[in-house]
């Protein structure tokens, strides 16, 4: 994983709460079994609209989604993760994500940041009345700065370490597998396997 | 001071604890399918590495595969090869793998149970959202994205923060025609889309207990449409009773030992839970969506709400473009809704006892001329257990489609999928824009209302025949 230490750039202002995965990317979209390539299908069903926010030319180039309440909600899938992405975004700002989008944005280098709705409004107007305005998100400092404002948000140390060093959590998990081996001896006899098939 | 179930099977399975790190928590069962799986055995063939148990590991063929035809190659070569690609991942690494057309073929979720793989005091994981769906027999299950597919696969464990614990108290009886999908509408309705965001449900009070377990997995199962990444459900003498005789149920000395563990599997009496909600069974009624997130949803008996009267900015806009894309007006009855096409089936309500209650219903009658409805089980056991009691029949004389096993029109990957601007009334679980197809819109509804709905060809209970 690339490391992700700050990025500067311009935003998109998306004015939608309850964006979900399906939105992001829609299940005929999620046929391909690599991880490249999941462009085409992000916001599919908006991207038809000409006047839909991506489509503008003013936002063109913009690397850093700002979005309404509770995005990412829904289905599980990672292609909405690698959607964004494979488009060019960077970051994702909102005042609530679903867990699951979350958890799969952190682990794949998307960083989505958490302001309070009120920031986000501020956001959403600065950038709509001025799309080039250049915004630094700074992951040593947690903070957003655009326009001589500075705004710290909060993420645990330990992602946030992650991320800085662009590290894979599997390496780090198998960094501990005594853990995980001395926990396997103590696992119970009747927990259940797959195999072999019992009918 | 106590604690909660959920508490207790997250520190069941801390394989390892450190300060300032997410507990690494051990997965008893790893289910996998086709769709967000293929990029996570790339991942491990990249790095060289193993699936390190494959005995607890568990594939199906469900999102992405045809109700129709199944006999046949897959016409379309996209989803073919996605479906190969799992097959041959599966033969790779030596993962037990039930395709399309095996017996135990059929949703991820419908498949674990009725095998006896899903048990108390598991942890369960799939990449799929739904997976809270095994959360209904006391086990800690919750959906994971395709980077802990992969981590899973390679080590069988994940590293995890520990989420706050919410319990659903749902207290009373319910009404005749009220079913546990009107309950967890009416939940999420409640607490909306993101109410349980960064917790894990337990549903407790004597409205749960009087459940079925199919009818416990149904509300387990809509947790993640409450924001909740699991949801559970303490075990007891119908968890117990489910699983006895599972092809992969304990048996003998096991069963007590495991027996006598399932039973300590319940929240404390002094259980501190971070926030508590409150509902009445007895006020119940069918319940049903009118917009585009299953949050927006009302009793059939009432009209569309008026955007307006939402207080709350965010909500009102959310409500004025859900309106938009349903096309339907404020203050129109629910019952007054036209529908094209019904569907039942799905990991939420594609089961056995979704079937027979609305066959129930169906029997002797037709399915309104306007209207289509599609009948897909929730596996091939389901659909052989179906047509043993001649409920299928009972479908197609009423004009009815009766398909073969898998996710189909839940989520409109196959070629099962509404026509832009279609209207479906659905057991499934989301009613999100172009969920069920491009420019279809959807109202999430239980079976009882599905079938009634189908004879009447507009939004109706059985009460309404």
């Amino acid at each position: 994983m690339e490391k992700f230490i700050s990025h500067k750039g311009t935003a998109v202002p998306l004015r939608r709460s309850n964006v979900d995965t399906d939105q992001i990317i829609p299940a005929v979209y999620l046929k391909r079994v690599t991880r490249s390539g999941f462009e085409d299908g992000l916001f599919a069903a908006w991207r038809s609209d000409p006047d839909f926010v991506l489509n503008k030319k003013e936002y063109n180039g913009g690397t850093i989604l700002i979005a309404g309440a509770d995005f990412g909600t829904g289905s599980s899938r990672e292609h909405a993760v690698w959607a964004l992405q494979n488009y060019g975004f960077k970051v994702v700002i909102s005042s609530r994500f679903a867990d699951i989008f979350r958890g799969n944005s952190l682990k794949g280098g998307l960083l989505t940041i958490i302001l309070p709705q009120d920031e986000v409004e501020a956001l959403w107007q600065a950038v709509e009345a001025d799309p080039k305005v250049e915004i630094t998100v700074d992951l040593d400092k947690r903070t957003v700065a655009y326009a001589g404002r500075e705004i710290a948000f909060e993420l645990d140390d330990y992602t946030r370490w992650r991320l800085m060093e662009g590290l894979d959590d599997i390496g780090l998990t198998l960094r501990h597998l005594d853990s995980v081996e001395e926990f396997e001896q103590k696992r119970a006899s009747f927990k259940p396997k797959t195999l072999p098939i019992l009918s | 001071m106590g604690k909660t179930l959920a508490e207790k099977l997250w520190e069941d399975h801390v394989a390892r604890r450190a300060a300032g790190e997410p507990d690494l928590l051990y997965i008893d069962l790893h289910l996998i399918h086709e769709v967000t799986s293929p990029q996570a055995f790339d991942g491990l063939r990249l790095s060289g590495r193993k699936v390190r148990h494959p005995e607890l590991t568990l594939a199906t063929e469900d999102h992405n595969v045809p109700t129709l035809d199944i006999d046949k190659p897959i016409a379309d070569p996209v989803s073919r090869l996605q479906v190969d690609t799992l097959r041959k991942n599966c033969a790779e690494f030596g993962i037990r793998i039930h395709s399309l057309g095996d017996v135990e073929q059929g949703i991820v979720h419908v498949v674990g149970p009725q095998l006896g793989i899903t048990q108390p005091g598991m942890t369960i994981v799939c990449g799929d959202s739904h997976t809270s769906t095994h959360g209904a027999f006391g086990a800690l299950a919750f959906g994971i994205g395709t980077s802990e597919v992969e981590h899973v696969l390679a080590t069988q464990t994940l590293p995890l923060a520990k989420p706050k614990m919410m319990a659903i108290n749902v207290e009373g009886k319910l009404k005749p025609g009220v079913t546990s999908k009107d309950i967890i509408l009416a939940v999420i309705a409640k607490i909306s889309t993101g109410g349980g965001q960064g917790y894990i449900l337990e549903y407790r009070g004597s409205a749960i207990r009087e459940l079925s377990m199919e009818a416990r997995m149904t509300i387990c199962n809509m947790s993640i449409e409450a924001g909740a990444r699991a949801g559970l459900i303490a075990p007891d003498e119908t968890t117990f009773e489910y699983i006895k005789g599972r092809p992969h149920a304990p048996k003998g000395a096991d069963w007590d030992a495991a027996l006598a563990y399932w039973k300590t599997l319940q929240s404390d009496a002094d259980a501190k839970f971070d926030k508590e909600i409150y509902l009445n069974a007895d006020e119940l009624s069918p319940f049903v969506t009118w917009g585009t997130n299953p949050g927006q949803g009302i009793p059939l008996n009432e009209a569309v709400p008026n955007p307006a009267s939402f207080s709350d900015e965010q909500e009102r806009r959310a409500a004025e473009s859900a309106l938009v894309y349903m096309d339907l007006k404020a203050g129109t009855p629910m019952k007054e809704i036209k529908i094209d096409t019904v569907f039942l089936g799905s990991c939420t309500n594609g089961r056995i006892e979704d079937l027979r209650s609305a066959a129930q219903i169906i029997k002797g009658k037709k399915v309104a001329s306007n209207t289509r409805m599609l009948v897909v089980p929730g596996s091939a056991r389901v659909r052989l257990q179906a047509e043993s009691e001649g409920l299928d029949k009972v479908f197609l004389d009423a004009g009815a489609e009766w398909r073969s096993a898998g996710c189909s029109m839940c989520l409109g990957m196959n070629p099962d999928q509404l026509k832009p601007g279609e209207r479906s009334a659905s057991t499934s679980n989301r009613n999100f824009e172009g969920r069920q197809g491009k420019g279809g819109r959807t109202h999430l509804v239980s079976p009882l209302v599905a079938a009634a709905t189908a004879l009447k060809g507009t939004l109706a209970s059985p009460a309404d025949l």
